[in-house]
Order: structure tokens, then C-alpha cells, then sequence
């Protein structure tokens, strides 16, 4: 039970980990890096579950009966554009944040602006 | 041509995005912007009378077959959510140019119209397609451009707001993406139509139970449903002002629309309803959402905050709408989703009129506006005697069928709580009109004009559209009766 299916415990465990930061860090980097670690579990867990056992890469070949299922793959590959594109506005936006505000720090920021109102 | 209404739908915004890169005058590419808008409300005109006549349509891309390839599905429901954003896009867009050239520096003005077009094209194509994981990847179109757009705003806590989101958002988009992954695992398919027929075999399985929470809890992040609506408020308040109109109107409506989408056809509604104690749930968030959001509206210094914190309100009256889960209860959601979206659009619009006029939109600045601006003001009273749901406007007619929809289900303390909420409206939007028409003007301004029709047009059209739709109710209604009747499977 646990080691049969240790791929799926390794996707969980990394997903609280991301989630954990992107909740508990105050570092708008952090943050981003916690996002992409999340994200990057659930890449896992979408290409872990297409694995047949003994299955291989869907090409044709002569004597290869069984495959491994290939939409799974697909569908992760759109999700990795997805995410590349999420982390690279967030860091742009942290930049403007840090040149706006002189700070990537949670907390700092919202004082600043408790300031402002 | 009429045969693909479905994709063009999509694919003419999509397609019209990066050409404005082609065109250099920021006049020239907001004509453009406004053109592919205003074929695509062209096309969902032409969707929605089609599927009224004849009923669902089915459009295969590329022509695979259904559960390999994707496939769009356009039934009631979705003609009614295109045709709202279309719409809606089309309207806020005439006052754009006017507007962002006072919000938004001249050299990004292109690239607003990109993301503007991109967002729409996002947001059509979640409704529009039948495929699980194209709406994720659809849902991320349309709120990654929705991030850069708030992040154009003027003040600095756009990109506060707009971080925020950012991270909102992508928690809430990630958790349906876990979801569809959960789905397609137990079920090998991620047409939403054959998920909806395979999903009740394994549905005693513990993956879907699972599947069904992180799906209905991503979708309610999107939605700002209380309490998971701390990303709006700022989001709102600090976008460039056209930007505001267009999502207050549309980017939580095609939220509620996932949700009701998930549960009543992909999940199913006995499954949905038993699964998660969702009524109970649901009726508390959204009268919790009610109060909670119309008490803080009440006591904002920003009337954009204000209208923000309106619209988790009107959120709430939603989700007390489908968590009655009867036809008349979702009637009730559909028709508020679509008042709700000319209110708020009408109320935004005002808005951006008076940020071109006086640059700001604090409270303390509206002095003696009523006499300054008649027009715009009168704007932003009728839109909000149609949020407090007065007869005549389209807020008395989504708030009747509410009232209604709860007393046939013998809840009558929802009903009066409901009522109780509508009172609180009248607080917020009475703060507005004392400031706007029984103060002085401020001294020093009072050279300040009314709008220029640039605003007033559209304004105006939104407003008369408020009043019109709540007299005349045969459109509205007849759609959403439809739209409901066919999804709780009842032939009307």
C-alpha cells in the first residue's frame, strides 16, 4: 500500500509543501516558488497515472503490445506552458512590486498601503 | 459559415488579438478591438437564436468524434453566458478609448487591447466548450490576461491586487485541474457529456468524492464566493477603470457558470447534492456572503470598493439561488447573473466617467456631482435602485423569482433574510446619492462638466437596458426558464 503506490504519496507530499508556502512565506518570491512546486505535483500526478506497467513509449512497433497512454502527457505539456506562464508574471509583478513599494516583503507592503489610505 | 458559429465564436477574438500588434494608432486598434467584439455578440445573437429553435448544438473541431477529439456544446445555458459577455464587452468597449487614455500611458495602449481581447476570447471559450480540460486551459487564458490588465492600473495597489489574484487564481485554477485529473482517472474521458455518463458508475468511489471537492473548491475561489472573495475587492478597486466594468460583469459569471456546469451536468445533480452537504453549505456561505460583504460595502471610502464588495454580495444571491436547487431557484441564479452583469457594467461604466472627469473615486470627492455630472449620476442611482431590486428595474425581477424560488421550498427565513440583505443595498447606494446631491460642489471645482457621450452612450444604453429588461422580462426569463428546465432534464 504505501510503497506500491510511493509515486502518488511523493505528489502529495510535495503539494502540501507548496501549498504550505505559498500560504505561510511572506516573500512574494517564496510565494512563487511554493505556486510552482504545487503546480509541479500535480504535473506528476497527471503522468504518473498514465503509466501501464510494462507498458512503453505509443509507438508502433513489432512485438510491443502494450502502451503507456500518451494524453495524459499532453495534457501536462499545455499544463507546463500554463505554469511557466503564471511564474513568469509573478515574478514580473514582483518586480514592479519591489520598484513601487522598495520591497518583496508581505507584510511591508501592506503597511505601506495601510499608510496610503 | 453558419455551421461554425461555435469556434468562430472563440477563435475571432482569439485570432484578432495578436493583430493589433499590426496596427500602430491606438484609435485604429480600438476600432479593431471593437469590431471583433462586436462580431462576436453578432455570433452569440445569431448562437442563441439558433438554440432556441432547434435546440443543442454540437460542433466537433477538426471533426473527430466526440470523446476522442473536443467538442463544443452550445445548449441554452451557454448561449445565454456568451451572449451576457459579448455583450457586455462590446458596450464597455465604445467607452474604452475616451477612458484609457487618461489611465493608461500611451505606449501600452495596444497591449491593453491585446489582453482585453485575449481575456474575452478566454472567457467565451470556457463557455462555450465541452471539454474539461480545455476549460482549464481557457480559465487560464483568461485570468492571465486578467492579471496583466489589473496590473495596468494607475496606483501602485494594482500590483498588489493584481499579485494577490495572481496567486488566488492559480490556487483555484490548479485545484480544477487536480479535479479533472481525478476524473479523467476514475473515467478515461474528459468529454463533459460522456464524463457525465460514466461518472455515475465509480461515483460511490473515493477519488470522485475527492474529485468533486477540488473541483467545486477551485471553482468557488473564481467566483469570490464569501469567504474565499479576498482577492476581489482590490482587484476591482484598482483596475483601469473600463477593465473593471468588463470583469464586474462577466469573470465571476463565467465562474458561477463552471459551478453549475460541474454540478448539475458533469457531476449530476444526485450526485452533487448528496455527496457534499453543498445546499446546506451553500445557503449559508451565500447569506453569510449577503451580509458579511454588504455591511463592509457600507462602510468603504472608495465607491469602487464599495461596488466591489456589492458585487460578493450579489455573489451570495446567486449561490442561495442554486443551492435551492429546484428550476425556479436556478432560474432565479440565471436571470440575477444576467441583471446583475447590466447593473454592475451600467455602475462601473459611471464610474470610469467619473474618474476621467474628477480622477478619483472617493466618496469625499463626489460633492455636489449630482448637479455637476446629471447625467452620469442618474446613471449611477438607477443602476443602484436596480441593486436594491426596486419594481421596474432588472433587480426587482431576479430578486421576485428568489423570493419565489425559496418560498416554494418552505424557506421562508431565507426569503426574509434575503429581503433583510436588499435593505442593506439601499445604505450604501443612500451614502453615494446624499454626498452626490445634497452636498455643495467642493470649492475650486466647479468648472468640472458632465461626461462626454463617449461614456454617456454606452452608460445610457446599460441603464435603459436595466429598465428594459425589468419590464419587459420575456427575453430574459424565457431563456433562463429554458436553460434550467433543460438542465434538470425536464423537456419544457
Amino acid at each position: 500500500m504505501l510503497m506500491g503506490l510511493y509515486n502518488y504519496w511523493i505528489v502529495v507530499v510535495l503539494m502540501m509543501v507548496g501549498f504550505y508556502i505559498v500560504i505561510a512565506h511572506g516573500n512574494l518570491i517564496k510565494k512563487i516558488v511554493g505556486l510552482s512546486i504545487f503546480q509541479t505535483s500535480v504535473f506528476i500526478f497527471y503522468i504518473s497515472m498514465a503509466k501501464v506497467e510494462g507498458g512503453t513509449a505509443p509507438i508502433l512497433a513489432e512485438g510491443i503490445r502494450q502502451y503507456s497512454n500518451p494524453l495524459p502527457h499532453v495534457l501536462i505539456l499545455t499544463a507546463i506552458v500554463v505554469g511557466i506562464a503564471t511564474t513568469a508574471l509573478g515574478l514580473a509583478l514582483a518586480v514592479r512590486i519591489k520598484e513601487a513599494y522598495g520591497s518583496i516583503e508581505e507584510e511591508d507592503i501592506q503597511k505601506k498601503d495601510n499608510l496610503d489610505c | 459559415m453558419l455551421a461554425h458559429l461555435p469556434i468562430l465564436q472563440v477563435i475571432v477574438p482569439l485570432m484578432a488579438a495578436p493583430l493589433c500588434l499590426f496596427l500602430t494608432r491606438s484609435r485604429l486598434v480600438w476600432l479593431f478591438t471593437l469590431i471583433a467584439s462586436g462580431l462576436a455578440f453578432l455570433i452569440s445573437s445569431l448562437l442563441l437564436q439558433q438554440v432556441m429553435v432547434s435546440g443543442t448544438i454540437i460542433y466537433e473541431l477538426g471533426g473527430w468524434d466526440a470523446p476522442w477529439g473536443i467538442e463544443y456544446r452550445i445548449d441554452q445555458l451557454n448561449a445565454f453566458l456568451l451572449l451576457i459577455i459579448s455583450a457586455v464587452s462590446t458596450i464597455v468597449l465604445l467607452a474604452a478609448h475616451t477612458s484609457i487614455k487618461q489611465e493608461i500611458p500611451a505606449d501600452r495602449h495596444t497591449l491593453f487591447y491585446i489582453l482585453y481581447l485575449l481575456s474575452l476570447a478566454g472567457m467565451l471559450g470556457i463557455v462555450a466548450t465541452g471539454d474539461a480540460f480545455n476549460v482549464f486551459v481557457f480559465l487560464e487564458i483568461s485570468s492571465l490576461s486578467a492579471y496583466a490588465l489589473i496590473a495596468l492600473g494607475k496606483d501602485r495597489r494594482a500590483l498588489w491586487a493584481s499579485y494577490q489574484y495572481l496567486i488566488m487564481g492559480t490556487i483555484g485554477a490548479t485545484f480544477i485541474l487536480i479535479g479533472i485529473g481525478m476524473m479523467y482517472q476514475m473515467t478515461g474521458t474528459l468529454n463533459m457529456d460522456d464524463l457525465s455518463k460514466r461518472l455515475p458508475e465509480v461515483a460511490h468511489t473515493r477519488t470522485v468524492f475527492t474529485a468533486f471537492a477540488f473541483v467545486i473548491v477551485g471553482v468557488c475561489l473564481k467566483l469570490a464566493l464569501f469567504p474565499l472573495h479576498l482577492w476581489l475587492p482590490n482587484a476591482y478597486a484598482y483596475a483601469p477603470s473600463i477593465v473593471t466594468a468588463f470583469f464586474a460583469a462577466t469573470a465571476t459569471k463565467v465562474a458561477v457558470y463552471l459551478l453549475i456546469r460541474f454540478t448539475f451536468s458533469v457531476f449530476g445533480l444526485s450526485f452533487s447534492f448528496t455527496a457534499l452537504p453543498l445546499q446546506m453549505l451553500f445557503v449559508v456561505l451565500g447569506l453569510l456572503g449577503i451580509f458579511a460583504a454588504s455591511i463592509a460595502a457600507i462602510y468603504q471610502k472608495n465607491v469602487k470598493h464599495l461596488f466591489a464588495y456589492s458585487s460578493v454580495a450579489q455573489i451570495g444571491y446567486m449561490i442561495v439561488g442554486f443551492s435551492v436547487s429546484t428550476t425556479t431557484g436556478l432560474m432565479a441564479t440565471l436571470l440575477h447573473l444576467f441583471n446583475h452583469a447590466l447593473m454592475k457594467s451600467a455602475l462601473f461604466l459611471a464610474l470610469a466617467a467619473v474618474v476621467y472627469r474628477i480622477g478619483s473615486v472617493q466618496l469625499s470627492q463626489f460633492h455636489g456631482l449630482g448637479r455637476q455630472m446629471p447625467f452620469t449620476m442618474a446613471a449611477i442611482v438607477i443602476g443602484g435602485l436596480s441593486l436594491i431590486g426596486v419594481p421596474l428595474t432588472v433587480g426587482f425581477v431576479s430578486k421576485w423569482y428568489l423570493a419565489l424560488a425559496t418560498l416554494e421550498n418552505g424557506w421562508w427565513p431565507v426569503t426574509a433574510l434575503i429581503l433583510l440583505g436588499s435593505l442593506l443595498a439601499i445604505v450604501y447606494v443612500w451614502r453615494i446619492v446624499e454626498v452626490a446631491y445634497f452636498k455643495p460642489p467642493i470649492a475650486g471645482r466647479e468648472s468640472i462638466k458632465e461626461a462626454p457621450l463617449s461614456f454617456l452612450i454606452p452608460i445610457w444604453t446599460l441603464v435603459i437596458a436595466n429598465i428594459y429588461f425589468g419590464i419587459d422580462t420575456r427575453l430574459s426569463v424565457q431563456v433562463a426558464q429554458a436553460a434550467s428546465q433543460s438542465l434538470f432534464g425536464v423537456s419544457p
